[in-house]
């Protein structure tokens, strides 16, 4: 299958991150492209720390009984899992595809602050360093990355875990809203000539939509942080109950920021598969009025739907109902970009780089979990499932099914642009594969487990009929999820050596960033043309075509 | 073959087991979602195999027409989604009426008091305290009220219905009723701190005439023991701290900060349902506590050969 149209090796050595620039260059940079990788870093460095908490988990729970990890730790493990994956993969992850892609694809040179980009990327780095030195600090968090009180006040949790989690939070909660202020303004302010509104890539107008999502989530958990630190340090009662404070207002901050968070994960991983699929089915977006309309649904019903993570506490029924019908309203939505990314492919001429099959993978493992999601909103099934391993098998689905899948969609598709090279498509079919099998066979017996009766977050269980029998075989299956990602770690490297060529548009794709040089120099752009459709670069194609420009057929260079 | 069909069906059961018409409602409505929900999956992941398959760029070379959108198709599954909605937001809240009946004006026949890490359990008419261990008559639905002492937790057995939690500084109600004799198994369904894993349930359906058995042994007061060992275990558990925390009906032990022991010899296991209660497993609790289950609030207490003998020899006679 050819991907692309053979470039030979350039006479020139391509940049190199490490050879060009030094590491000082790398620290004091403010350039939104270098920052953005060094994003999309530290998210696999922390991937890797939060991958091997879950492996420790998965083997102590591989059979009833065991004592490979005690109590205490398996407590700490499990809270740092959930709190690095949420926090410091997915969310950097994200953000680093945002900002390194975001100016490009708006024609922008840079960000329109770009030290306030290198603040937010180094106040995160640092929150996360944070975070983990807590293990040589007295003790990581144990209470959960929900972190409820009053278990997480100073009676119930002594160990100083809990005061790190919370400002390492705080810290990387203030990153994540300098970046979204950053691509708020670069969005308004920055775009070329001739870039409406209803003309950026849907790239853009997610991770544009996102932000105003996070600079209205984020200081919620900040405030919620900032209360239950007062509370542990200088004695404070915001949350305990036995002193007139309310256990459950902070489990209305935490979700009303928890919620939208879950939103702010996906929407992104919404935007990259709304690039990589229409390109991959040679296609323009089918509905893009719909898919950008149905994500500023997304937004602000994302607002009314936090209660749903609450309904076991007894808040009465018109309660319980009135938030159950907002989070089954925010399926529609949602719904809606399924069937325009299914019509997307629709009569197209589909072409399965491993980019295409991660998105198309997408497509059903994010039904799976959307739809278990829905089984949340209907409250009696919630009173049975909530807090149960369905609920593991859930989020999973949700957070690995569509946020770390379109990850993957996204490196596979961006990483030429980045690098200059084309991450190797054989050794990214045995990525994708094995990952798949792997995924599946690990959560989707989590299902089974939570309607068994197993509860989330134990640290062993049970020797109840199938208890034993299925975490075996998710455990089984976590082993071929090591080899998945192994591979692609090695490919990552591999090809940043070895890989093909890329040339400007390896892809064939339509956006203003494969107008760049891969790598693109620092400047990125030193000319733009004026954007007149949604596709500037194959209305440079067709004109080519139509003979309108002198250009030859490789001339979009010229553009 | 058949071997098969049996084991699947089997474990199909497994998931699905109620005993209580609450646990029915459930079920019925998690069947009828699941159902709609496959459907949906199929759809969808058959539209993408079908489009990778018929679609894909070997046998489509050629540039597809470039279509923009469709707003028939928009409005198609902007609405029939919703009309599904409406449909299942029916079902939930009929299905919430019918679980959480009105209990207004009425005493909860039972009282829960979680704990770290167990539950504090109260029949306030009978004048009955127990852990751990919750019996109830079949067929005879009563009224829960469900709190905390500390933390947040939650009463979840899945046979017998929906999961309450248990929140400190709140009172929450819910009914319960088996319509089946049997033992059913649940557990604390919030996480609670480092044993949360180990915060079982054991709830005792049985018949009326068993239960009021039960009942009027519970409400005596504890044995007085008459064998001189277990005597001096009765002495023992008021001079070393045990009584601080433990209370036995009819000693000066009165204290409730951990489970009342007046009839613990009654009871099928020990530390809220991670052993049995047998000799050698009560030994060894009492021997190594923090060993067994770490963190929890009961202390070492260093016993002696002979202490540890009178005071499991009294223990057991608690009936």
């Amino acid at each position: 299958m050819r991907l692309s149209a053979s470039i030979p090796e350039p006479n020139v050595p391509l940049p190199n991150i490490l050879r060009n620039n030094g590491l000082l260059y790398w620290i004091s940079s403010v350039d939104h492209k270098q920052i953005g990788i060094m994003y999309l870093c530290s998210s696999l460095i922390f991937f890797v720390l939060g991958f091997s908490e879950a492996l420790l988990m998965r083997i102590q729970l591989a059979q009833p009984g065991m004592t490979l990890l005690s109590p205490e730790l398996y407590n700490q493990i499990f809270t740092m899992h959930g709190t690095t994956m949420i926090f410091l993969v997915l969310t950097p992850m994200l953000i680093g595809f945002s900002t390194y892609l975001l100016p490009l694809m708006i024609g922008a040179n840079e960000m329109a602050f770009p030290r306030l980009n290198a603040f937010s990327f180094w106040i995160f780095l640092f929150g996360g360093i944070l975070l983990y030195f807590s293990f040589l600090a007295g003790g990581a968090p144990n209470v959960g990355w929900f972190s409820y009180a009053p278990l997480s006040e100073k009676n119930y949790s002594f160990s100083p875990g809990v005061d790190y989690w919370a400002i390492s939070i705080l810290l990387m909660g203030i990153g994540t809203i300098g970046a979204a202020l950053n691509f708020v303004t670069t969005t308004l302010t920055m775009r070329v000539a001739g870039m409406s509104l209803t003309r950026v890539p849907l790239f853009v107008w997610m991770i544009f939509v996102n932000s105003f999502l996070i600079l209205a989530a984020f200081p919620v958990l900040n405030a919620g942080l900032v209360m239950i630190l007062i509370d542990r340090l200088l004695h404070a009662h915001f949350f305990t109950t036995a002193s007139g404070g309310s256990a459950l207002m902070w489990q209305h901050m935490f979700w009303v920021f928890g919620h939208p968070e879950v939103y702010i994960l996906a929407l992104p991983a919404f935007a990259i598969a709304s690039e990589v699929i229409p390109v991959f089915s040679r296609k323009p977006i089918f509905g893009y009025e719909f898919i950008a309309g149905s994500t500023v649904a997304i937004t602000l019903l994302s607002f009314g739907v936090w209660a749903h993570h609450m309904f076991a506490v007894g808040l009465g029924t018109t309660f319980n109902a009135f938030f159950a019908a907002t989070s089954m309203l925010i399926a529609i939505p949602t719904g809606i970009k399924i069937f325009n990314w299914l019509a997307t492919m629709w009569r197209g001429s589909i072409l399965f780089s491993t980019a295409m099959l991660f998105a198309v993978a997408f497509l059903i493992e994010f039904t799976i979990g959307g739809l278990s999601g829905v089984g949340f909103a209907l409250v009696p099934v919630d009173w049975r499932l909530t807090d149960s391993y369905f609920v593991v098998a859930h989020i999973h689905y949700v957070f690995i099914g569509a946020t770390l899948i379109c990850g993957f969609a996204g490196v596979y598709y961006w990483y030429p642009k980045i690098t200059g090279r084309i991450l190797s498509e054989k050794l990214g079919k045995w990525h994708f594969w094995l990952f798949i099998f792997g995924f599946n066979g690990t959560f989707f017996v989590f299902h089974f487990l939570g309607l068994l009766g197993m509860p989330r977050r134990v640290f062993t269980y049970p020797d109840l009929p199938y208890f034993g029998s299925l975490n075996l075989f998710s455990t089984f299956w976590s082993v071929v999820l090591i080899l998945s990602f192994m591979v692609f770690i090695y490919n990552l490297f591999y090809s940043l050596k070895q890989g093909k060529p890329a040339g400007r548009n390896p892809w064939n794709a339509w956006s203003l960033e494969w107008l760049t040089n891969s790598p693109p120099d620092l400047k990125s752009f030193t000319e733009v043309p004026v954007v007149q459709s949604r596709r500037p670069l194959r209305d440079i194609r067709d004109s080519v075509q139509s003979g309108i420009s002198a250009l030859n057929e490789t001339g979009v260079e010229h553009a | 073959m058949q071997y098969f069909w049996d084991k699947i069906e089997r474990f199909f059961s497994a998931l699905f087991q109620a005993a209580s018409p609450q646990a029915e409602d459930i079920n019925h409505l998690f069947y009828q979602f699941t159902i709609v929900a496959t459907l949906i999956v199929l759809i969808v992941a058959g539209g993408v195999i079908y489009s990778a398959i018929r679609y894909r760029a070997k046998k489509n070379p050629e540039e597809p027409a470039q279509t923009h959108g469709n707003l028939k198709l928009e409005i198609t599954w902007t609405v029939i989604p919703f009309l599904l909605l409406v449909f299942f937001f029916y079902l939930t809240v009929k299905a919430m009426k019918e679980i959480n009946q009105p209990y207004a004006g009425k005493k909860p026949d039972i009282v829960i008091i979680a704990h770290q890490w167990w539950w504090d359990i109260r029949y306030p008419g009978k004048k009955i305290i127990t852990a751990n261990e919750l019996h109830i008559p079949v067929n005879q639905k009563l009224l829960m009220e469900i709190e905390s002492a500390d933390v947040i937790h939650s009463w979840w057995v899945p046979e017998l219905g929906r999961k309450t939690d248990a929140v400190p500084g709140r009172q929450n109600y819910s009914w319960i009723v088996a319509d089946k004799a049997g033992v059913y198994k649940g557990k604390c369904s919030e996480y609670c701190g480092t044993q949360h894993a180990w915060m079982l349930i054991r709830v005792v359906a049985q018949t009326e005439e068993e239960f009021e058995k039960w009942a009027g042994q519970q409400q005596k007061a504890a044995v007085t023991p008459t064998d001189s060992v277990a005597r001096a275990g009765a002495r023992l558990f008021q001079h070393k701290a045990c009584a601080s925390c433990h209370a036995i009906r009819g000693t000066a032990a009165i204290s409730h900060m951990a489970p009342d022991l007046t009839h613990l010899a009654s009871r099928k296991t020990i530390l809220s349902g991670m052993l049995p209660l047998t000799d050698a497993n009560l030994r060894h609790w009492l021997q190594k506590p923090q060993k067994i289950k770490p963190d929890a609030n009961m202390p070492d207490f260093m016993l002696s050969p002979q202490e540890m003998n009178a005071l499991t020899k009294y223990l057991e006679e608690l009936q």
